[in-house]
């Protein structure tokens, strides 16, 4: 077929009328009757082979085409009393109440009705269909209310909707024949007036006379295992349709009484009502026998399971897997784990040549069922031909160039791995392969992060490219060590985390060891490297080890946590807390926490991306992290109660500044009480009151966490991790050692529960700290009964908040994402959507690649200072 | 209720709106080597542009000061709806 290519300029949705619908159908259905007694669709049925076909052997009557050569076609039925379309009812009470009852005239006179028309047909000419639909409801609204019709006078009855389908005129209902005939009387300018096109819908199309039948193609029956055939949803409904509706014209020829008639009439709108939507809230939904409710037309399209969502936005495919992950820090963090039982199902197509021929024999020897093997040979007419102990032998004497071998996955494929909700870029990201023993999928700690994964759980997918082009692909422009600086920041997304943190901190910090340990060590995590070993003294510092394993022409000038802002000039660099110096390679001075290896803010792992290229980097971050980790394995690293376990000269100064705190608060009430309080600009008194007990009892916790911070570290596992900033913060270690601090809901201190008071055993108006969510307690001291209602009600309401925002954030990502998603920054620089518009006229007006920057910024002197080499 | 008019141009949340000549328009169009069509438009009755008597199919230069660049350019054609 040749195709041809052409630009949509619009689209036109029109109603079907009855009469384009008996043109367009090839068969009148008069039975509902699918099958004779020989299984051979009947003539007049539902299945009728004018329909089209969807059994193998037979031919459509209509086009003589077989099966998948033939569409289908549309067939009707005709109704034996007309039928409200149950979509259309809205717009059918518009028309009845806008409308004459007698004339069938718009309920305004000429001269309004013509100077609406006038300005309708404006609008429809500038293709401004918003405005052509408010004038189109102003009319609406204008003609609703009118008691009397302007054209023949004939008083004029409110028409109500009782749901979903009857329309009732005062008490008597109208029928559908009535509602017909009245819209058949609305003149082709007045369909107009409110807002259709009267070419294209009349509103007495709304009212169904016939019932267009779609083709057999479209509602396959399945051939169950039993030999049964099972028919489609929309099938019983149509047979249930076509059913009634014979019925119906039954009883009306023998003239049977009208009571069964109307009955008859109201299951005929019934049925054909949930063919159309079977989740009309007044209307049970109808039900297969089994009590499941049929998947009726509306239902066919809408939502995530509808077709849109759920066939063609979305996409299923071959050659993935899924399981539960966990984490494995022994692997570098471009691999990934993969359990040897998927490795032998997941397979990868290779084709034999002359030169992997003996490679490939070789699984194709051990089969399916021995690691590693293969499952598949292809041939060259892309027959496909299952390895098993019986075809083994043949396909090994027909192993030949040109075969193509599905093998088992092996250490060093290329894979692509993924975790849901897939938010940004880095959530797919290609790693290698390491098959391993065990059924969860193993990744490396540090890509985490990009994944947003935890082990509580969480599952991931794989998937394996199949050729050659796209394992390429993958491989260039998705793995992980091309991820490491994210394009929203321009920072490291992937650095050390947790364990890694702390080990380094503790090594750089304190550590130091015998040569052999050091050695030892290193070589444990990798770095072998003789000629600097042999520089090792008796004693090696934490320090001389960790420059072990940076190369030797890195510099580096960084700042820790602890750094205050100093300034540097004139000083040494030992003298200043918090700097750390790297010259050739050499840790001169400083220590490592979070600032320099963390994600998000590593500084030198930044600069080691920069500085290097990829493999060296993603080298050089495998050996750090896994230093850090190997030092804890080294020294052993726990937290326990005692962390929390104040010094006796801590605990009194705790103390004295919790009850200092305390009756500063007091003495400012009773100022407030005596109305002595000076109110701040633009505030109540109330409102300074509270502000000032707020900040007071606030500054009381951060002097806590500061002596808190300040005490000797020692074994204290909780501080180091704090101040390493591997896990936890001060204030989680003050809360639980010292005191809890003020419970806020919404900003403010607690004043919810009774009238005036937060609680029935406080006095009325009572303002102090106990009786408006102050726990003075640690969490370790534990809380009493008032003080641990008030944390539950912060907790519940924290709670509560992250509950209801996830969702609504998700969604508010997902809209705009979809909105954004084919925006692209095209070769110009400029950003332009997918007609090629201009959406911005330079990238970011800079046109500069956040995830190539440093911080979304280039630093034009670093990089030369960095070129001439300082 | 005093029915002074606002000048709004010389608020600072309103960047300055100038038309572009047609010859600007011309090396504009050039320049990304696009039709009328694809700028981006700004509706014709738009405060902004009140005071510039501009007609659909005019270009209007918006200087925007940018938190990447400092002071940046924007086109926008004049559309009717």
């Amino acid at each position: 077929m040749e195709k041809i290519y052409k630009k949509v300029d619009n689209i036109t949705f029109n109603l079907l009328s009855p009469k384009e619908i008996k043109k367009q159908a090839v068969a009148k259905v008069v039975t509902a009757e699918l099958y004779d007694k020989e299984g051979y669709p009947v003539d007049g049925g539902l299945m009728d082979i004018r329909l089209g076909v969807i059994d193998p052997g037979l031919r459509c009557k209509t086009c003589n085409g077989k099966l998948k050569e033939c569409f289908g076609h549309f067939g009707y039925i005709e109704l034996a009393r007309p039928i409200i379309h149950i979509n259309y009812v809205k717009v059918l009470l518009n028309f009845l109440q806008c409308t004459c009852s007698e004339c069938g005239r718009i309920l305004l006179d000429d001269a309004t009705a013509d100077k609406y028309r006038q300005k309708m047909e404006k609008f429809d000419r500038a293709k401004n269909l918003s405005l052509f639909r408010k004038v189109a409801k102003l009319v609406k609204n204008n003609a609703k209310s009118v008691k009397k019709c302007p054209h023949c006078k004939a008083k004029q009855v409110t028409i109500k909707l009782e749901k979903p389908s009857s329309f009732f005129e005062d008490q008597k209902r109208l029928s559908p024949i009535e509602v017909r005939a009245r819209m058949e009387k609305v003149p082709d300018k007045d369909v107009y007036l409110l807002g259709l096109k009267p070419e294209s819908a009349r509103p007495e199309w709304m009212v169904l006379t016939v019932l267009i039948i779609p083709p057999v193609t479209m509602r396959p029956s399945i051939t169950l295992e039993t030999g049964e055939r099972a028919e489609d949803d929309l099938t019983h409904k149509l047979g249930d349709i076509v059913r009634i509706n014979q019925r119906l014209f039954e009883n009306i020829n023998a003239g049977a009484p009208e009571i069964i008639v109307e009955d008859l009439w109201d299951l005929l709108q019934y049925h054909i009502t949930t063919y159309f939507d079977n989740n009309i809230s007044q209307i049970p939904p109808a039900r297969h026998r089994s009590g499941q409710p049929l998947k009726t037309l509306t239902e066919r399209i809408k939502s995530k399971e509808g077709r849109f969502r759920h066939n063609l936005a979305g996409k299923r495919v071959n050659y993935a897997a899924r399981t539960v992950i966990s984490p494995d820090p022994k692997i570098a963090f471009n691999e990934v784990g993969v359990p040897k039982e998927v490795a032998m199902e997941l397979t990868l197509a290779v084709r034999v040549t002359e030169w992997n021929i003996e490679y490939l024999k070789s699984f194709v020897k051990n089969g399916p069922k021995v690691y590693p093997g293969a499952n598949y040979v292809v041939y060259e007419d892309g027959k496909k031909k299952k390895i098993s102990p019986e075809t083994q032998e043949q396909i090994l004497e027909e192993f030949r160039p040109g075969l193509i071998v599905e093998r088992h996955l092996i250490d060093g494929d290329i894979s692509i791995f993924n975790r849901q909700p897939s938010l940004h870029r880095m959530s797919i990201m290609s790693h290698r392969v390491v098959v391993l023993p065990g059924k969860s999928f193993r990744l490396n700690p540090a890509v985490c992060a990009p994944y947003n994964a935890d082990f509580d759980g969480d599952e991931m997918n794989l998937h394996i490219p199949q050729t050659e082009e796209a394992q390429a692909e993958a491989s260039i422009l998705m793995d992980v060590q091309t991820q490491i600086i994210s394009p929203k920041q321009g920072l490291n997304i992937i650095g050390c985390i947790d364990d890694s943190i702390t080990g380094l901190y503790l090594l750089t910090k304190r550590m130091t060891m015998s040569k052999p340990e050091a050695i030892k060590l290193l070589l444990s995590i990798g770095v072998d490297k003789p000629e600097r070993f042999k520089k090792f003294k008796d004693k090696v510092t934490g320090n001389e080890i960790f420059s072990a394993v940076l190369p030797e022409d890195f510099n580096f000038i960084g700042f820790t946590k602890s750094y205050k802002g100093e300034k540097i000039k004139g000083k040494k660099p030992q003298d200043i807390e918090g700097y750390v110096l790297i010259k050739n390679g050499e840790m001169k001075c400083g220590f490592i926490d979070k600032n320099l290896i963390g994600g998000g803010n590593g500084t030198l792992l930044r600069d080691i991306r920069r500085l290097y290229d990829e493999k060296t980097s993603v080298d050089l971050y495998g050996k750090i992290f896994r230093l850090g980790i190997a030092v804890l394995f080294k020294r052993g690293f726990t937290i326990k109660t005692q962390d929390a376990d104040l010094a006796d000269n801590v605990r009194s100064k705790v103390k004295s500044i919790v009850n200092d705190a305390l009756e500063d608060v007091e003495q400012t009430i009773e100022l407030f009480r005596k109305g002595k309080l000076k109110p701040f600009s633009s505030k109540t008194v109330e409102e300074t009151l509270e502000l000032m007990i707020l900040q007071k009892l606030n500054e009381a916790r951060n002097q806590i966490g500061n002596i808190i911070a300040k005490s000797d570290e020692g074994e204290n596992s909780t501080l180091i991790m704090a101040h390493s900033g591997a896990k936890g913060k001060i204030v989680n270690l003050a809360q639980t050692a010292a005191l809890v601090g003020q419970q806020a809901l919404r900003g403010k201190r607690i004043e919810k529960g009774f009238k005036n008071r937060t609680l029935s055993l406080f006095k009325p108006n009572d303002l102090s700290p106990e009786a408006r969510g102050f726990v003075r307690h640690s969490y370790k001291q534990g809380l009493n009964p008032v003080e641990f209602f008030f944390h539950a009600m912060t907790g519940r309401d924290s709670l509560m908040d992250t509950a209801l925002r996830t969702p609504k954030s998700g969604y508010l990502y997902r809209r705009i994402s979809n909105a954004l998603q084919d925006l692209k920054v095209e070769y110009d620089f400029t950003v332009r959507d997918a007609n090629k518009s201009i959406v911005q006229f330079k990238y970011g007006d800079d046109a500069i690649d956040v995830s190539k920057s440093d911080n979304g910024t280039i630093d034009v002197r670093k990089v030369i200072s960095e070129v001439l080499g300082e | 209720m005093a029915k002074e008019k606002l000048d709004i141009s010389k608020h600072i949340l309103v960047p300055k709106h100038t038309k572009l000549s047609d010859e600007e328009v011309k090396s504009l169009l050039e320049e990304y080597n696009i039709s009328l069509k694809q700028l981006p438009k700004i509706l014709k009755n738009d405060p902004a542009i009140s005071d510039l008597g501009a007609k659909p199919g005019d270009v209007i230069k918006i200087e925007r000061h940018s938190p990447t660049v400092g002071k940046t350019y924007y086109y926008r054609v004049v559309s009717n709806a």
